[in-house]
């Protein structure tokens, strides 16, 4: 295994510089998300404009591959339908989770995040922002855990 | 007892080494460097062989059959607990209590003396270093009697400080309960003066010794402590089997804590009659064959001698130390004065978990996480360290290895 799969690049210049770093005053939703194995701690802010998602943030501390897994999502679900969120939310899943999913190009960039599926301690770095993202489309506010 | 010195060890270091049959693998491609020792160590041939052999040859129920395989299983599984107490220098085997671990050694203690002492207004001391298994059990306790959960503070080294212990220890402290060796740290606790400073006013000391067992020579006369608790895995023995020792007074007025099988004299249901110590905390059948592991690792250890343990180990400590220290950006976590052979550390720009998995692909074994003492993370507002663990079967050469493992991630993350 190629530890440069893992750490391509693009994932490499999204933990040095996260892009939609930061927080979002209410009405935003807020939801914050934790990976009780690492400690690691994420808050997702979504301000919605009817059923799109007008402007996303997030904030926390953790991996590189938390870091540009948060990174990489709110560049693609910026501006996104719910609907379509939840599309992107199912590729990702299976990205990082079923070894022989062909790769859809409608994810973009996203895809960078496919050599983590060969590290199976390390998929919850990745997920953990998505998650902690739906938590805050549903408007739940209950703290999300990868457990 | 014969012990090598730290230099006739490092020159038996390759016999040694042959020992442990884990460590003749490759991990990922390369031969494995365990550096989690404060994890778990890992077991020699004799202790993995006497678990079979006691498999093959003596298996079966102990104290419960008048058949040979009884008698012979009750011997072996008496006779392990006869070496603890030897290794631990107690006055009598009563005073040695199988358990599953330092856990559950603690969570005894917690639920027995504590539930059956405690009520609200008493005060239960700990450490800012304690490991979560020294931190919840008293929770739980102080939950269910109101007593209260008083910590004393350490220092930016990451030592304890004293003055905050003695101005946190009260006429109403009824226990202190500290660790040993911190295992998020390395930190050596001054357990000399801490167990002088409880006595003096009549209060009863526990120490987890679960980081301490590997790496210092035990004495719990000299030590003068009243509780004692540390697991076989950490010891070179087989997990799930661990020991709590207590002084035989307070231990006989604390009640039982879990009831069922080996802990009665006689049932009726008007009443049982609980037996004598140490069975009485001794609830069903025990982990027999860890107990016999567990006796067979200590042997294997007193004859390298902790001594010899004691110094190969701080060398690997100074070398690591040193040698880390050289790489820009690397911060040690723990500056203790007096440490035991663990190295916590962050390295600017990579996060404890990616240097964990960087680390793996080179076949090195480290521990990367909170360590299960997010209070201490907390104390240096840190998510998580890296820690790298050292036994006496680790050398030199590995520690390069890590050193040049770092390296190439901070290359990777450049
Ligand atoms: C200081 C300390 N106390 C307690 C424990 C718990 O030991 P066990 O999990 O074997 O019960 C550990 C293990 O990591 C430890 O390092």
């Amino acid at each position: 295994m190629d530890l440069k799969d893992l750490y391509r690049d693009v994932i490499l210049d999204h933990n040095k510089t996260p892009r939609h770093r930061g927080t979002l005053p209410p009405p935003a939703r807020v939801a914050q998300g934790h990976n009780p194995l690492c400690g690691d701690q994420l808050t997702v802010y979504a301000l919605m404009d009817g059923d799109i998602l007008k402007e996303v943030r997030f904030e926390g501390s953790g991996c590189a591959i938390s870091v540009a897994s948060a990174s990489l999502m709110t560049e693609a679900v910026k501006g996104k339908s719910q609907a379509e969120i939840a599309h992107l939310f199912k590729a990702i899943h299976d990205l990082l989770t079923r070894a022989d999913a062909p790769i859809p190009a409608s994810l973009g960039k996203l895809a960078a995040l496919s050599g983590v599926r060969e590290f199976p301690a390390r998929v919850k770095c990745a997920s953990l922002c998505w998650h902690t993202l739906n938590q805050a489309l549903a408007g739940a506010d209950a703290p999300i855990t990868t457990e | 007892m014969s012990g090598l010195d730290g230099s006739t060890l490092a020159a038996a270091m390759g016999r040694l080494r042959s020992d442990f049959p884990v460590l003749q693998q490759n991990i990922n491609g390369h031969p494995l460097v365990y550096l989690d020792n404060g994890a778990s160590s890992q077991r020699p041939l004799a202790v993995i062989e006497a678990e079979r052999h006691y498999a093959s040859h003596l298996h079966s129920n102990v104290h419960r059959g008048v058949h040979s395989l009884s008698a012979l299983a009750t011997d072996a599984f008496e006779g392990a607990r006869d070496n603890v107490r030897r290794f631990l220098n107690a006055r009598s085997t009563r005073e040695i209590i199988f358990t599953r671990g330092t856990t559950e050694s603690i969570n005894l203690v917690a639920q027995s003396y504590g539930r059956s002492r405690l009520g609200v207004g008493d005060e239960i001391l700990i450490t800012a270093l304690e490991h979560h298994s020294n931190i919840v059990p008293w929770q739980m306790v102080c939950a269910a009697t109101g007593a209260t959960l008083k910590v004393a503070a350490i220092n930016r080294r990451g030592e304890l400080d004293l003055s905050s212990f003695k101005a946190a220890l009260s006429a109403q402290t009824r226990l202190v309960a500290t660790s040993h060796v911190s295992n998020a740290l390395g930190s050596v606790l001054p357990v000399a003066e801490i167990v002088a400073l409880a006595h003096a006013q009549g209060v009863p000391v526990l120490l987890d010794g679960a980081q301490a067992i590997p790496h210092l020579t035990i004495d719990v006369q000299a030590l003068d402590c009243d509780f004692y608790a540390f697991s076989g895995h950490k010891l070179y023995g087989p997990d799930g089997i661990g020991v709590l020792y207590g002084r035989e007074s307070l231990l006989e007025a604390m009640p039982p804590w879990q009831g069922g099988g080996d802990m009665i004299l006689s049932v009726s249901f008007t009443g049982t009659t609980y037996n004598q110590l140490p069975y009485k905390f001794e609830a069903g059948t025990p982990h027999i064959s860890g107990a016999i592991g567990l006796g067979v690792a200590i042997d294997y250890v007193s004859k390298i001698g902790l001594p010899a343990i004691a110094a190969w180990e701080q060398h690997l400590l100074e070398y690591a130390t040193t040698q880390l220290s050289t790489i820009e950006g690397l911060t040690i976590i723990g500056t203790a004065a007096d440490k035991a052979s663990l190295v916590s550390f962050t390295v600017e720009g990579i996060h404890p978990h990616d240097l964990g998995t960087i680390l793996d692909q080179s076949g090195i074994a480290i521990r990367t996480g909170h360590h299960c003492a997010m209070p201490v993370m907390q104390f240096f507002g840190l998510p998580a360290t890296a820690r790298a663990s050292f036994a006496f079967y680790n050398t030199t050469d590995e520690i390069d290895q890590l050193v040049i493992a770092v390296q190439s991630a901070q290359r990777l993350f450049r």
